[in-house]
Formats: C-alpha cells, sequence, structure tokens
C-alpha cells in the first residue's frame, strides 16, 4: 500500500518537473555533450541544476516494443563535484507501464587543472528492478533477451548494484574524445560485469554568432558513440555480449532547453538490431543560492 | 599600547601583502607559451558581440550581468587584475578554470568561443 502511493507520489513530482522543464523560461542553458551512455569530463556548472529525460525506444527479438525514460536530477555540487539522481520508468506495448527504479551517482574530478586526458571518478549506487530498459549502460552479457521477458516477471528481480567508471576524456581542437571503463557489481552474490563506452562530437561550427539564432551551425554538436558489454569475472569475453554504434546529434534550443537524439545499430545478434534514443534537457541556474544565498562560485573565480 | 598598534599595523600590512602575492600568483602559474598569445579577434566588433552573447550563457549566472560579480564571493570581471593580464592569460585561466574556488573550466567551449569572451571582456574593461 506504502509503496503504491509512493510511487503515485513520484509520478506526480515526474509530471510536476517535466512541467517546470517545459514552462520556465528563466534559466541558462545546458552544457554537456549529446552522449547518451558515454560521460565526457564535463561537470555541473556549481549550483546549477540539469534535468534531463533520456529516452530508449527499441524493440527486443520475440518482445513488444518498448519506451524507457530516465529522468535525471544533475546537481553540481562543486565546481569538481557533480551529483545526480535517476528515476527510471517504462512502458512495454502489450504489456504495461511502471517504475523501474533509481540510481544515485556521483562524479568527481580529481586534477584540479585541464589536461591532455582528464579523469574523472564515477561512482553509483542502483536500486533498480529487472524490468529496467533504459539502457544507460551495456555490462557484462546483457543482452536483447533480457529485454523481452514479461514485465509481470522482470518486475519481480530486484537489482542492487554498485557501478564504477573511470572516465578519460580530452578535449582537442573543437573535439571531444571520451573512453569509460565500467565495471558493475550486483550487490548479491553475483560477479563484477565489465562494459565500455567511447565517444567524439564536435560542434559543426567553432565560432559563435553575432546574433541570436537557433538554426546557426554552432547550436549544432554531431558526433557518435560506441558502446558494449565485455563480459564478466566468470567470462571474461566478448561471446554473448551486445555492441552498439550510434550517430549523435545535439541541438541547443532557445530558453536553455537541449535536445538530442541518436540512433543506435547493434553489431552483434544478442544486441538489439536499432535502438533510438530522445533526449530533452533544461538546465536551471544557481538553484543552490535559493537556499543558501551565494553558494557556487567562491573567493577567487576569474578575476 | 604603541608596541600594539605596531603589530597590528604589521599584521595588516603582511596580510596585504599575502593577498596581493596569491592574486597575481595566479597569472605567474600561466605558462610562457600561453601569456604571450593574442587574442587573433581583436578588433572585430562582431567578436565582441557573438562574445556578449556567448557571457550570458555562460557567464551572467554567476559574475551578474554588468560582469561586476557580487561583491563577495563571485568577483567582478572589470578589474585592474584583468585589464593587467594579457589575452594569453585570460584564455589560459578560462581553459582551466579554477575547480578548487568554483570556477569550472571552459574548456568544452571551441577555442574560437573563448577568444570571442575575451573580446567581450576587453570592450567592457
Amino acid at each position: 500500500m506504502l509503496s503504491i502511493l509512493f510511487k503515485k507520489a513520484l509520478d506526480r513530482a515526474c509530471w510536476l518537473a517535466v512541467c517546470a522543464t517545459t514552462l520556465i523560461s528563466a534559466a541558462g542553458r545546458a552544457q554537456d555533450k549529446p552522449y547518451f551512455v558515454t560521460y565526457s569530463h564535463d561537470l555541473e556548472e556549481p549550483g546549477n541544476l540539469e534535468i534531463e529525460t533520456k529516452t530508449a525506444l527499441g524493440r527486443p527479438y520475440g518482445g513488444d516494443n518498448f519506451g524507457a525514460t530516465a529522468m535525471e536530477l544533475e546537481y553540481g555540487t562543486r565546481a569538481w563535484w557533480t551529483t545526480e539522481l535517476y528515476l527510471d520508468g517504462q512502458a512495454t506495448g502489450g504489456d504495461s507501464t511502471l517504475f523501474t527504479g533509481w540510481r544515485l551517482e556521483n562524479r568527481i574530478r580529481p586534477l584540479m587543472r585541464d589536461h591532455a586526458i582528464n579523469p574523472v571518478f564515477y561512482v553509483e549506487y542502483e536500486n533498480t528492478s529487472g524490468a529496467d530498459k533504459t539502457i544507460l549502460e551495456v555490462t557484462g552479457h546483457d543482452g536483447q533477451a533480457d529485454l523481452a521477458e514479461p514485465n509481470g516477471e522482470a518486475r519481480k528481480e530486484h537489482q542492487h548494484e554498485a557501478e564504477l567508471k573511470l572516465i578519460l576524456s580530452s578535449n582537442v581542437r573543437d573535439w571531444n574524445i571520451s573512453e569509460n571503463f565500467i565495471s558493475e557489481k550486483d550487490l548479491s552474490h553475483a560477479p563484477w560485469e565489465f562494459g565500455y563506452a567511447v565517444g567524439a562530437t564536435r560542434p559543426l561550427r567553432s565560432a559563435a554568432s553575432s546574433r541570436e539564432c537557433t538554426f546557426c551551425a554552432e547550436k549544432f554538436i554531431a558526433g557518435f558513440e560506441g558502446y558494449g558489454g565485455l563480459g564478466d569475472t566468470f567470462a571474461l569475453t566478448m561471446r554473448d555480449t551486445s555492441h552498439y554504434v550510434a550517430p549523435l546529434v545535439g541541438w541547443q534550443l532557445p530558453k536553455g532547453v537541449r535536445f538530442s537524439f541518436s540512433p543506435g545499430f547493434g553489431l552483434t545478434s544478442t544486441s538489439l538490431t536499432r535502438v533510438y534514443r530522445v533526449g530533452l534537457a533544461y538546465e536551471f541556474n544557481q538553484i543552490g543560492g535559493w537556499f543558501h544565498g551565494s553558494h557556487g562560485v567562491t573567493e577567487g573565480g576569474a578575476e | 599600547m604603541m608596541r600594539r598598534s605596531l603589530a597590528v599595523v604589521l599584521i595588516m600590512l603582511s596580510a596585504a601583502v599575502a593577498v596581493g602575492a596569491v592574486s597575481s600568483a595566479r597569472w605567474e602559474r600561466v605558462p610562457a607559451k600561453d601569456h604571450v598569445r593574442i587574442n587573433p579577434l581583436t578588433g572585430q566588433p562582431e567578436a565582441a558581440m557573438a562574445g556578449a552573447l556567448l557571457y550570458r550563457e555562460h557567464c551572467e549566472q554567476c559574475h551578474k550581468a554588468n560582469a561586476r560579480g557580487d561583491g563577495h564571493k563571485r568577483p567582478s570581471l572589470r578589474s585592474e587584475r584583468l585589464r593587467a593580464a594579457s589575452d594569453g592569460d585570460i584564455e589560459w585561466f578560462l581553459r582551466q578554470g579554477d575547480l578548487g574556488h568554483g570556477m569550472p573550466s571552459w574548456s568544452s567551449l571551441p577555442e574560437a568561443q573563448r577568444w570571442q569572451v575575451i573580446a567581450y571582456l576587453r570592450s567592457i574593461q
């Protein structure tokens, strides 16, 4: 009973946040690259909150069409530390719509300077059900068979997982090149699972226009990402693993909204044949200051 | 009494010297090859106009619309220190940020856009 009330409250909170994202106009611009799986070393500006929805659409072999959305609340705790909360849900055709869990993650830049290769440590705790289909990462022997299971069965499986990533990222001549090494462990008796994600993006034009515009080339970022599983400690092999390659495009819209889209193509029989991803992001400036005065930039800054 | 006043003056002078040393040290960290760089967009009014739009997108939220900061934690960008810095110093600082003090790294902005921001900052000094 309590669980149903909690889910209803959560649904309302999600809707409110989505409406706020759509309606409120006094905010800043999202800065991130249009990656869906790969992380770069860009962190949220301190004191800012970005709300982003990442939706994956696909159809596993022998299963029904599904749409899974991860709603991401990303807060810049410090210039070198970003905290995120994900709320996941999915709807499967001919089946049901359900909340599939939450994740809490932290990204920390250990080096205070910009280098040729910038490391970021990523630590995440996931509390999701087996019905989660957001595909925010691919690890171990994840495959389309996992996505074809009926919701009624899949939701009975509870996953309490810890995930560690080493993010390496470089900005070279207006290109961002990022590599992620992923390890994931179900906190029950299960092996460590491994995965990877790599990506590269670049704005279509480097210099900004001297007039406000929506369709200028510099408002678009294009690139690609590739990601997949690398087996687990029981079978550290690429056999029966999923791998995807996905072109990406990001569009910085007026009023601080960012839209991104990526069609992904499975490279192995274990992978989904295609997965389409749509992202919509909106950034609220300096919300830290709403609660406790000035926060974020501290003495020193850019003077 | 005299000795106490002298001590207070000495402490204040030491503090002022220390603050000055820390402040100037910011530009002293800039590598020589970066320090001597000149903004390739200098003298182009369109660059400053584009820089103004970029400033509004990325900088205004902390440094305020008039670039004077909040007089406390968010520093003014209309300052003697900024006027004294070379284009290369500012570009290096934008690229590096000062993560320990809350200034993000703007290496994710294309280099041309960093120079446009600098053109704008020069235009408002």
